[in-house]
């Protein structure tokens, strides 16, 4: 396996050193280091952070391969900085079976590029109904700790209540996609002085609101780990802030798009801008970058959803919802948080590695840059600048919202178990000399 | 200007210059020759997603008095639940050579959509988009109120008082007149149960009101949205007769409004729930001569998009020539 010696990083934004990487393990730290290493990285200016953790990817794969796949998935995630990534449960078929989960977990091994996690349905079919066979899933070779119907909602309260009961026997959580079915329907956006205008279907704030007041109760009830993905208001900050000041076990992620546009920008009726949840209003970014901010939020989880141009190019209506994210992320927070002096690069490497590592109990993944870790590493060049173009892009999609916007920021390398998967801001193949 | 979105596309300068335009075509409905070879050689479509046989035949009947060549592009029937189809059918106009397309569609955004994308180089008219806009509409019924209550070439609406009553909500009609008696210095008054009210209508340059009966004695012109039956089953609110008690026009409300006001309907009308027979067949409802003054509009419209002035020339332009 190569070695790497990395020159001058700044190691969690702190003072510039030397990292000796071999064997797939962190071997030194220090000023001018003197070692022998295949390939020596000059990376003054740069940041070195723990590999990036996603909670929430959707690689498409089974069934939307001209999408996504695996590969294309997890060479995104590379280029964005990311060693490992939870992979969401709505394909075709759907992640509801030992089998599938399992075939996702061998696909993304086989890509080399990103550790691929991947999430349970809840319920099969994710129709609500049924309870999918979590403890197979679980005890499968992928090992499933995270839960979730996502792209819908597990809107029964019994379903919901028994799900956060079972996964406690292998200590797993329920991610759940917030959304009141019945005041949603026919929702577009967010409903508010924009969807009034625009006479776009209205998605109310309190649909998500309610469904996480009730569901950090029933997860108090039952003494279960709940996650809330994806939280998009002001108001569900509150209900998180208040169930974590009762000592609950409830986790929350936020969406780097979330943090940065607003529903002004659904006045372009452009599709890149459909979302679920919709872009809120500009009170609601601020409220979710303060409790970002604060560590009431404890995530930022890109909902990287790709789709074919065939279903973006096409009016607002019929378009589908999401955007893809994983190789804009840490430019999107280095503009939200970091730039606006919210976060610290110490807590960037927090809310991008280590919780979310946590929340889903990967155990190698999300560790310190220190000596004797397991080396997953990004060198990030903050002082970047440069304007995102959705074709030199590794995702197999091209649906961003920032397409020609100027974002700080960029991944200079990745390192996945001591192993480059991007060098010099370029995907390097498995097997390749560095 | 090149297309016609939305109201809010519309100066004030715009819209005077449609409205005083449309004053010199209707002149043309009275001859014996109704035609004017404005737009010889050059092709319409009228593209409707949606059924509307008011509207449709209004825009044709508009666009064969200007001479234009007209095709009609029904979609209704093809696949719109993928969303290929609009871009694939501006494809094709594209090819054909339109050089404006008409369009009603179900949903919001569509005419937007198409004016901003490269699938067409034509104007874009909306005829008509989900609970967005229409701004053909809202610019009939203003040439309406003009001829009522301010007539004259160059006149606006200011201090004008509108009241606006229904399902605002769901209502395109809503939106556009909104926005475009605003830009005439009209003040206009929504009222409506909260349900078939949008949220954020406070940020809406307009009144609301719930009361009916308040808002009567100081309106200049009435105008009647219509309701649809579904909303009832959606529990906007609980039954037709407790609509029509508190929302209905009857003979005593008409008789609160002041002499002079008008009563609008955009129609078709709902005889009974919304508008009683008396009211739509009394000489102060509108309904029949906004029919006839939506085809002067549409052709100003075309008129000003296609035959060669265009809106921004603003009053410059000779409108005179049209009706030669
Ligand atoms: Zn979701």
């Amino acid at each position: 396996m190569t070695s790497y010696l990395i020159r001058n990083a700044q190691i969690l934004g702190g003072p510039a050193q030397d990292v000796l990487i071999a064997d797939g393990v962190i071997q030194q730290i220090g000023a001018d280091l003197v070692a022998d290493a295949e390939v020596e990285i000059d990376a003054t200016g740069l940041i070195a952070l723990p590999g990036l953790v996603d909670l929430h990817t959707h690689l498409r794969e089974p069934g939307r391969e001209d999408a996504e796949t695996v590969l294309t998935g997890t060479q995104a995630a590379a280029m964005g900085g990311y060693t490992a990534v939870h992979a969401m449960a709505n394909t075709f078929p759907v992640a509801d079976t030992a089998g599938v989960v399992e075939q996702v977990w061998r696909l993304g091994k086989e890509s080399g590029y990103c550790d691929v996690q991947p999430v349970g349905a809840v319920t099969v079919g994710l129709e609500g109904k049924k309870l999918a066979e979590l403890g197979a899933m679980h005890e499968s070779a992928a090992g499933v700790r995270v839960f979730s119907d996502d792209g819908k909602c597990v809107d029964d309260a019994v379903i919901m209540r028994r799900a956060l009961e079972y996964v406690k026997a292998f200590d797993g959580v329920v991610a759940q996609h917030a959304q009141e079915p019945r005041l949603t329907e026919g929702a577009q956006m967010n409903e508010g002085r924009v969807s009034g205008e625009l006479g776009l279907g209205g998605w109310p704030a309190v649909a998500e609101e309610a469904i996480i007041a009730r569901d950090v109760l029933l997860a108090a009830h039952v003494g279960s780990r709940l996650h809330v993905c994806h939280v998009s208001t002001a108001g569900s900050v509150e209900i998180i802030r208040w169930a974590k000041a009762k000592g609950w076990n409830v986790t929350a992620e936020v969406t780097p798009h979330h943090l940065l546009l607003t529903d002004e920008l659904v006045r372009s009726y452009d599709p890149a801008y459909k979302v679920n949840p919709p872009l809120r209003t500009a009170e609601d970014v601020q409220a979710l970058r303060k409790a970002l901010a604060d560590g009431t939020i404890d995530a930022v989880a890109t909902d990287h959803a790709p789709h074919p141009a065939e279903d973006k190019d096409c009016e607002w209506a019929v378009a589908a919802m999401g955007m893809v994210g994983l190789e804009t992320a840490l430019s999107v927070v280095q503009q939200a948080m970091v730039d606006t002096g919210l976060l610290n690069w110490e807590a960037v490497a927090d809310r991008m590695s280590h919780r979310p590592a946590r929340i889903g109990r990967l155990t190698g993944q999300g560790r310190p840059v220190s000596v004797g870790e397991p080396a997953n590493l990004v060198l990030f060049d903050p002082a970047y600048r440069g304007t995102v173009n959705p074709e030199s892009f590794a995702t197999r999609s091209r649906n961003t919202p920032y397409k020609g916007l100027d974002l700080p920021g960029r991944v200079h390398a990745t390192f996945l178990r001591g192993r480059a998967t991007v060098l010099a801001g370029a995907l390097v193949e498995p097997g390749e000399p560095a | 200007m090149r297309h016609l979105v939305s109201a809010a596309d519309l100066s004030r300068d715009d819209a005077l210059l449609i409205l005083d335009t449309a004053e010199e075509l209707a002149q043309l409905s009275g001859r014996a020759v109704k035609k004017l070879p404005t737009l010889r050689g050059r092709t319409v479509v009228n593209l409707f997603f949606e059924d509307s046989t008011r509207t449709k035949t209004s825009f044709e009947v508009a666009e064969k008095r200007l001479s234009a060549d007209v095709i009609n592009f029904a979609a209704k029937g093809s696949s719109v639940s993928k969303g290929e189809s609009l871009k694939d059918t501006a494809l094709t106009l594209q090819a054909m050579g339109a050089d404006a397309v008409v369009i009603r569609h179900h949903a919001s955004g569509a005419p937007a959509r198409l004016a901003q994308s490269d699938w067409l180089h034509g104007s874009v008219i909306n005829a008509g988009d989900g609970t967005h806009e229409h701004p053909t509409q809202a610019l009939l019924d203003a040439f309406t109120m003009r001829r009522h209550l301010n007539p004259g070439l160059g006149n606006d609406l200011a201090g004008r008082r509108i009241t606006i009553v229904g399902d605002v909500l769901h209502s395109r009609v809503a939106r556009s007149n909104v926005l475009l008696l605003n830009t005439l210095g009209a003040e206009v008054t929504f009222v409506a149960p909260p349900t078939l009210l949008p949220i954020g209508i406070e940020n809406w340059p307009c009144e609301v009101s719930y009361d009916l009966d308040a808002t009567l004695a100081k309106t200049d012109a009435l105008m009647m949205l219509r309701v649809q039956r579904e909303r009832m089953n959606a529990a906007f609110f609980p039954t037709e007769r407790e609509y029509s008690r508190r929302y209905g026009m009857h003979g005593g409300r008409l008789a609160k409004l002041p002499e002079h006001a008008i009563v609008m309907h955009p129609g078709p009308m709902v005889r009974g729930m919304e508008i009683t027979a008396e009211v739509a067949d009394s000489p102060r409802c509108t309904a029949v001569e906004q029919v006839a003054n939506g085809v002067s509009i549409r052709m100003a419209v075309l008129y000003l998009l296609l035959g060669g002035a265009t809106a921004s020339d603003t009053n410059s332009t000779n409108t005179s020539e049209a009706a030669k």
